[in-house]
Order: structure tokens, then C-alpha cells, then sequence
């Protein structure tokens, strides 16, 4: 059990524990640009001469964009390797595809809360009935709370992963919904249209943004690293207790026999751990 | 044209069948109609409301109604091939996945139009609502019919064979039917005069929305029930 078992037992690895530091750098770092060195979003009316504009709440678009961006990310993530799991039928596309959904989940989530905190000052409402967007992503968060809940029950694992992966490929129909809405549906949303395309903010604003881009992408990429070596293991330990239960039944009631037959702890029979 | 004809001759196969048993069993029209009036009546209690309130809402609650009550009607339409290994044999007997999927589909869609209208007669009496475009009303219904049967019958499936079938069937399908019902309360709040609104244009929505349903459900039915 010395050395290199214990390190199979981990979900840890030198690239992931740089990679984790690396996403906490960035994550302390986007604060102090978010919440420091950028400043307030204040306009001057060009007649009036009254300050307007979105103030300090602006800060809080540097965490929403990011997260609603790696979201999408996330989902199509999923989507590949739920069709992956659906061409292929190996357990390395159906873990992936959990760990997609469940970090896109987590996303998903915290974008809807950030934007009703950020909604609160600026549209003057914690949550709009009437955004194609907002309700657009509701749905979204819903479907796959759904393919997570599929995920908790205790079918089959193979018969679970198809299934899970037609709910996944019917829930990211609703993902061009939620990126188009403000498009498609103008006057149905407090949304406004993106301004990164006409690259009408200012430098140190763009920086951030971008940079929040970087910070959440290695929080995102690790997020799902770990996830994937967590579903790894478990699906480890699953072969494991069936490989051990029919050598137990078999009558190899000795230790070392019993583990000579189930083959120690590898993974899930013909698929490489990353 | 002779394949098409052997496809929807499955295919009706398995709807007769599956409506064979629910005439026999009388579950849609003993336990699903009376639930959904009851839900009608539940709203009218709850909402403690004049005929014009619930004139004004009343679209979206004869949808709401409607699809709580297709819950039950695909819980029950899933749930007949369950027992006695009518599964296996379905799988055995050689019919095309996607024709058992129309199939059964199909009877889902005949019960849901019932529901519908007899919920219908449930709005003009208790809620006193009239009709002003009647085309527009059995239209969207019917096409909403189609995407509700449809993706019932889909998730239906899905969540089959599942300890969890009961609780697991709502979460995983009134999500996706979330564009269906604002569809077709539009389209009815059109049709009933409740707001102006183009019910023909969300009458499109709803129909691209079941042409996509039911296309996706016969092509991913074959991966569902294959194992």
C-alpha cells in the first residue's frame, strides 16, 4: 500500500495542484481587479449633466460574464461527451459528462444569483418575469438539475449513462435559446446586447474582464479535473465490490486471493485514468 | 412508400393496443379527467376569485392544469409496459423503436385531446370564459397535444425501470415542456380573448416545438429501450 497506491488513491496530481494554485491566484487576483483597481461605471448626461449608470454594481458583471460564458462552456462540454457516451459507450465519455454537467450546474447556479444581486440596483428587481434570458436560463438550470437527480438514482451505470445522455442533449437545445434571446428577442429582455462585439468599453474594464475570463477558465478546468477523478474512482470502487463479490462467492475466501483475482484497484476495465 | 405504410402500421399497432388497455382499465377517464377538473376547481378555491380574474388567467392555468394531469396519463401510459415483461417482448417482437415510440405517442396524444376538452368545458362553465377564435383553440391545442404526448412519452421511457419513476418523471419533463405551456397559454390567451396577444405566432412555436420533440424522441427511443 506504499507510494504508488496511495498516490492512485488521490484526485490530486502535481499538474493539478499547480493548476489548482494557479485558479486561486487568478480568482484573488480578478478581486483586487474587479473590486479595486477598476472603477465605478459613471456616466454623465450629456444635457442634464446628472451622473447615471450601473456605479459599483458593474463590479459584479467581472464574475457573471466569466461564470455565464464558462457555463455554455461547461454544458457543451457535456454534450461531446454525452454523445461520446452514446457513439463509444465507455465509462471515461460518461464520467466526463457528469463532471461537465455538475461543474456546469454550479455555474449555472451562481450566474442566476449573481445577475439577481447585480438585477437588484440596476433594474431595480431581484428577478424579471418578463426576460427571455432570465427565464431562458432557468430553464436551463432545471433541465439539469434534473440529469443530476437521473444521476442519483441507482440504476444500471451503463443503462444510466444512455439515459442521462439524451437528457443531456435535449437540455443544451435551450443553450442557443439563452445565448440568442437578447438577439431574437429585443423587446423582451433587460438584457442588454453585448457589448465585447463592438469593443465599446474601456481598457482597463476589458482587461478585467478578459483576465476573469483566464481566472474562471483554470477554476473551471480544475473544477472539472477533480470531479472527473472523483467519478473515476467511483466508478473504480464500483468494479471493485462486484469483482470482489463474485470472487467471494466463488469461495477465494483468502485475502491475498481475493485480491490477486479482482486485480488490486485499477480503474474500470480498458479505459486509462488521466 | 410500402416501408412508410409497414412503419405507421406498427406504429398503430402499438397505439391500439395501448388504448385497447386504457378503454379496458378506464385509468385516463376514471382517475386522470376528474384530477385535472379537480386542479380547475382547486385553482378557482385558492385564487378565491371573480369570473373576471380567472377569465384573465385561465389559459395558463387550464395548461398548468393539463400538464399536471399528462403526468399521470404518461406515468400510466409507461407504466403498462412494466409488467409481465411486456418490455422484453416488445423489444423481441421486432417492431422499429422509433414506430413503438409514434405508437405509443399516439395514444398518449388521443387521451391528452380528451383531457383537453373536457377541461375546456370545465373553463366555459366554472370559469365562464368564451371562446373567440375556436380554430385557434382546437389548433394549438392539438399541436401542443402532440409536443406534451411526445416528450411524455420520451422522458417517460427514460425514467422507466427506475425505483424513483414517480418523483423522477416531473423533474425531468415539466422543465422541458417550460416552452410548451408559454406557447400554448399565448396562444390560448388569443383564442380566449384574455390578452391581445398573436396566438397564431406562438401557434408556430408550438408547432416547430413538436415537430423537434418528436423527432428527438423517435430517434433516441432506440438507444432508451434497447438495454
Amino acid at each position: 500500500m506504499a507510494g504508488r497506491d496511495e498516490r492512485r488513491d488521490t484526485t490530486g496530481s502535481r499538474g493539478s495542484r499547480l493548476l489548482g494554485c494557479a485558479a486561486l491566484v487568478g480568482l484573488a487576483a480578478l478581486g483586487v481587479l474587479a473590486f479595486v483597481l477598476t472603477g465605478p461605471d459613471v456616466r454623465i448626461h450629456p444635457t442634464t449633466g446628472e451622473e447615471f449608470g450601473q456605479l459599483d454594481a458593474v463590479r459584479m458583471l467581472y464574475l457573471h460574464v466569466p461564470m455565464a460564458v464558462l457555463m455554455y462552456v461547461s454544458y457543451l462540454l457535456c454534450a461531446v461527451a454525452s454523445v461520446g457516451v452514446l457513439v463509444k459507450r465507455t465509462p471515461w465519455w460518461d464520467v466526463m459528462a457528469h463532471s461537465a454537467a455538475e461543474v456546469g450546474t454550479v455555474l449555472c447556479g451562481l450566474v442566476l444569483v449573481t445577475g439577481s444581486i447585480w438585477g437588484r440596483p440596476v433594474w431595480n428587481t431581484w428577478w424579471e418575469w418578463g426576460d427571455v434570458r432570465l427565464m431562458t436560463t432557468l430553464v436551463l438550470f432545471l433541465l439539469f438539475a434534473g440529469y443530476l437527480a437521473l444521476r442519483r438514482t441507482t440504476a444500471d451505470p451503463r443503462r444510466q449513462a444512455r439515459r442521462a445522455a439524451v437528457v443531456a442533449l435535449v437540455a443544451v437545445l435551450d443553450i442557443p435559446l439563452v445565448n440568442r434571446s437578447v438577439a431574437w428577442w429585443e423587446n423582451r429582455t433587460l438584457h442588454q446586447q453585448s457589448t465585447l462585439e463592438e469593443l465599446k468599453i474601456e481598457d482597463l474594464t476589458l482587461f478585467t474582464l478578459m483576465f476573469g475570463f483566464l481566472a474562471f477558465g483554470l477554476v473551471v478546468c480544475w473544477l472539472i479535473l477533480q470531479r472527473f477523478r472523483v467519478g473515476w474512482l467511483e466508478q473504480a470502487a464500483i468494479d471493485h465490490g462486484i469483482e470482489a463479490a463474485i470472487a467471494e462467492r466463488r469461495g477465494e475466501t483468502s485475502p491475498a486471493e481475493l485480491d490477486a483475482a479482482v486485480g488490486g484497484r485499477d480503474g474500470p476495465a480498458g479505459e486509462a485514468s488521466p | 412508400m410500402a416501408e412508410l405504410r409497414r412503419f405507421l402500421g406498427d406504429a398503430w399497432l402499438v397505439a391500439a393496443r395501448d388504448l385497447r388497455i386504457e378503454a379496458r382499465s378506464r385509468v385516463v377517464v376514471d382517475q386522470v379527467v376528474p384530477f385535472a377538473l379537480l386542479v380547475l376547481v382547486l385553482f378557482g378555491l385558492a385564487l378565491d376569485a371573480d369570473h373576471r380574474t380567472l377569465r384573465t388567467f385561465a389559459p395558463g392555468l387550464f395548461w398548468v392544469a393539463v400538464l399536471l394531469s399528462a403526468l399521470l396519463a404518461v406515468h400510466r401510459s409507461a407504466s403498462v409496459d412494466q409488467s409481465d415483461g411486456t418490455l422484453d417482448a416488445l423489444r423481441m417482437s421486432g417492431l422499429p423503436p422509433s414506430s413503438l415510440f409514434l405508437g405509443k405517442a399516439a395514444a398518449v396524444f388521443v387521451q391528452l385531446v380528451l383531457l383537453e376538452a373536457v377541461l375546456v368545458g370545465g373553463l366555459l362553465v366554472l370559469y365562464g370564459v368564451e371562446v373567440v377564435d375556436p380554430v385557434l383553440l382546437v389548433v394549438a391545442g392539438l399541436l401542443a397535444g402532440v409536443a406534451v404526448a411526445a416528450a411524455g412519452t420520451l422522458y417517460g421511457a427514460l425514467a422507466s425501470g427506475l425505483g424513483v419513476r414517480e418523483t423522477l418523471l416531473p423533474i425531468l419533463l415539466l422543465p422541458v415542456l417550460a416552452p410548451v405551456l408559454i406557447g400554448a397559454t399565448r396562444a390560448f390567451d388569443d383564442a380566449l380573448g384574455a390578452a391581445a396577444v398573436d396566438g397564431w405566432a406562438w401557434t408556430g412555436l408550438l408547432a416547430v416545438a413538436a415537430l423537434v420533440v418528436t423527432v428527438v424522441g423517435a430517434l433516441a427511443h432506440g438507444v432508451l429501450i434497447e438495454d
